[in-house]
């Protein structure tokens, strides 16, 4: 199996995201970055697949050049090569994005040939467009479901599930398919020290898009404004369970 | 025309199917369009009259062998061919991971935009939209030749606005590959409340301690039909499956009532527990993130007032 991951570089998860002045980015002093946990998840499967089966697994991302550390990352827990489709660190909207990640695919299976499976995250963490994939998937006339919590290749096809609010539903997809995959599919691994080096020492290819603006511009980011709410404190220890009580059976609930 | 693509499960509509069609209604009526739905495949036919009730003008039914049960490029082409043969200017849902999925079917088919998770749509196609499952808001601006979006689950209150049933047929011209994408088996759910659907949410967070300690919760949760959720640090701790993660990587809920224990309220959670109607926080931190944003809170160990909760329940059922 050829497998590629596609990955975002995003402010770590739990940081407090300020704004620039201009409203047009986040304010990148003082953040910590990583891939969103979406695709924290696909690139453990992907590895995971590629020790089950054989094969190869390559990591692409569209993003300034400080995404290598994110590339880098991919091949300290065991992805075997790295590609950057460099932008000039703008959000690029998500026409744009996906034009750009085709171009960048094209190129690598035109030299390396095509890949059989191609996961990204279910959305990025931070724009949250929901529609990368499915775009690229659709350039590339090949199949794609999202939402994946679990994968397995059976008889040439990758048989893959989505856990929905009425229980499991299976998607048998025929070869080459791409998966947008969701955080939970796996628990991702920590990097080996063996990992870190090759990390060190990968070369990440350099590739090169013409993608052009879509039809969705940023005009400002802004923050939700805030609720102000006045918690009513119920009691202290024990003693509150009465008045927790009292308001469950007030709603109803108990 | 506006067209509302109404979501359904073999022909059972979900809430969101009617936030769907009230945004649709409100949209066109700022926009002066007519509002009209689309269900997909006919194990929908009998919603047609669900849909008219929340104010669809026309209700067109797509039927095609290769629709009898979901699949993402079967129904993304279903929408791609209805906008352009019915004359849409904007294509509606809402984002759920069908409704997002859809859409960006259709748009990607079309080789038009699609802004997913939209909380507002004012003059000029200037779009809100959430980021950061909503803790960070963007506005943009959105120029299209047909406009899709979805509106964010929960950021709409379905209100009906009963028109008499019109119902039309629409044949879709499906390639047969396409089903390569559809549903081949389902595992059904266990009977009962989903986390998703639950009235009540029983929260644990990194101050449970253990996999054992979650015992207190379940019992709780139980005795008021509801279910146990937990936050990121506990899946990534392997204390309980992601199946039980609320948050942005997990499941948003929006139950009547959330009990938060031990829960500090990073941002990655409260984007998944904001849909809440009330929100209950019991911690020993009166400064913790999770107790200033909820509504009602308890100061102390969740390992005593838990259990002390359960036995008033027992105590007045008694």
């Amino acid at each position: 199996m050829k497998i590629l991951v596609c990955v975002k570089r995003v402010p770590a998860p739990g940081a407090r995201i300020n704004i620039t002045a201009d409203g047009l980015a986040v304010d990148a002093a003082h953040l910590g970055f990583a891939m969103s946990p979406h695709e924290e998840c696909a690139v453990e499967e992907a590895v995971r697949i590629v020790e089950n089966t054989g094969g190869s697994t390559t990591v692409l991302t569209l993003g300034a050049i400080e995404s290598e550390e994110q590339l880098r990352y991919a091949v300290s827990i065991g992805v075997d090569a790295a590609a950057l489709v460099p932008t000039d660190g703008a959000d690029w909207d998500p026409q744009r994005t996906a034009a750009g990640l085709i171009d960048g695919i094209k190129a690598i299976e035109e030299s390396e040939g095509p890949f059989d499976l191609i996961l990204f995250g279910n959305e990025s963490a931070d724009s949250g467009g929901y529609q990368v994939g499915i775009r690229v998937a659709y350039a590339l006339d090949r199949p794609i479901v999202n939402g994946i919590k679990a994968i397995d290749i059976v008889d040439g096809r990758a048989v893959a599930r989505r856990p929905t609010d009425a229980g499991v539903e299976e998607y048998h997809l025929p070869l080459p398919a791409v998966f947008g995959v969701r955080e939970g599919i796996n628990l991702p691994r920590y990097p080996t020290l063996k990992g870190r080096l090759n990390s060190k020492k990968v070369t990440v290819a350099q590739l090169e898009t013409t993608a052009e603006a879509g039809g969705q511009q940023l005009v400002k980011l802004f923050r939700p404004a805030e609720q102000v709410s006045e918690t009513v404190i119920l009691g202290e220890g024990a003693d509150a369970a009465t008045a927790v009580v009292d308001l469950l059976q007030e709603i109803g609930v108990a | 025309m506006l067209l509302v693509v109404v979501e359904h499960d073999r022909g059972v509509l979900p809430g969101a199917a009617h936030e769907a069609l009230t945004a649709g209604r409100l949209l066109a009526g700022q926009l002066g369009l007519s509002m009209q739905a689309i269900l997909i495949g006919a194990a929908a036919d009998g919603a047609a009259g669900e849909a008219a009730r929340f104010g669809a003008e026309t209700v067109h039914h797509a039927h095609h062998d290769l629709l009898s049960d979901y699949g993402p490029e079967t129904w993304g082409d279903t929408v791609a061919q209805a906008a352009l043969v019915l004359g849409a200017a904007v294509v509606l849902a809402v984002g759920t991971d069908v409704g997002n999925e859809v859409i960006a079917q259709a748009a990607a088919r079309m080789d038009q935009p699609f802004v997913a998770n939209c909380i507002a749509v004012g003059a000029d196609w200037s779009v809100d939209r959430i980021r950061w499952g909503g803790s960070l808001l963007e506005s943009v601006s959105l120029d299209a030749a047909i406009r899709l979006l979805t509106f964010a689950h929960h950021s709409v209150e379905p209100v009906e606005a009963p028109v008499p049933l019109v119902s039309s047929e629409f044949s879709p011209e499906l390639d047969p590959s396409l089903a390569r994408s559809s549903i081949r088996n389902r595992v059904a759910a266990e009977a009962g409340v989903t986390l998703s659907t639950a009235p009540v949410v029983v929260g644990g967070g990194r101050g449970v301690g253990s996999p054992e300690g979650f015992g207190i919760l379940e019992e709780l949760a139980a005795l008021v039909g509801g279910k146990v959720g937990c936050s990121r640090v506990v899946t990534n701790s392997g204390w309980r499956p992601h199946s039980d993660q609320v948050g942005q990587t997990g499941t948003k809920i929006a139950p009547e009532i959330y009990i938060a224990c031990g829960i500090s309220g990073a941002i990655q959670h409260w984007v998944g527990a904001a849909a809440s109607k009330r929100i209950l926080a019991i911690n020993t931190d009166r400064e913790a993130n999770m107790v200033n944003k909820a509504d009602y809170a308890v100061i102390g160990d969740l390992h005593e007032v838990i259990p002390a909760i359960s036995a008033e329940i027992r105590r007045r059922r008694a």
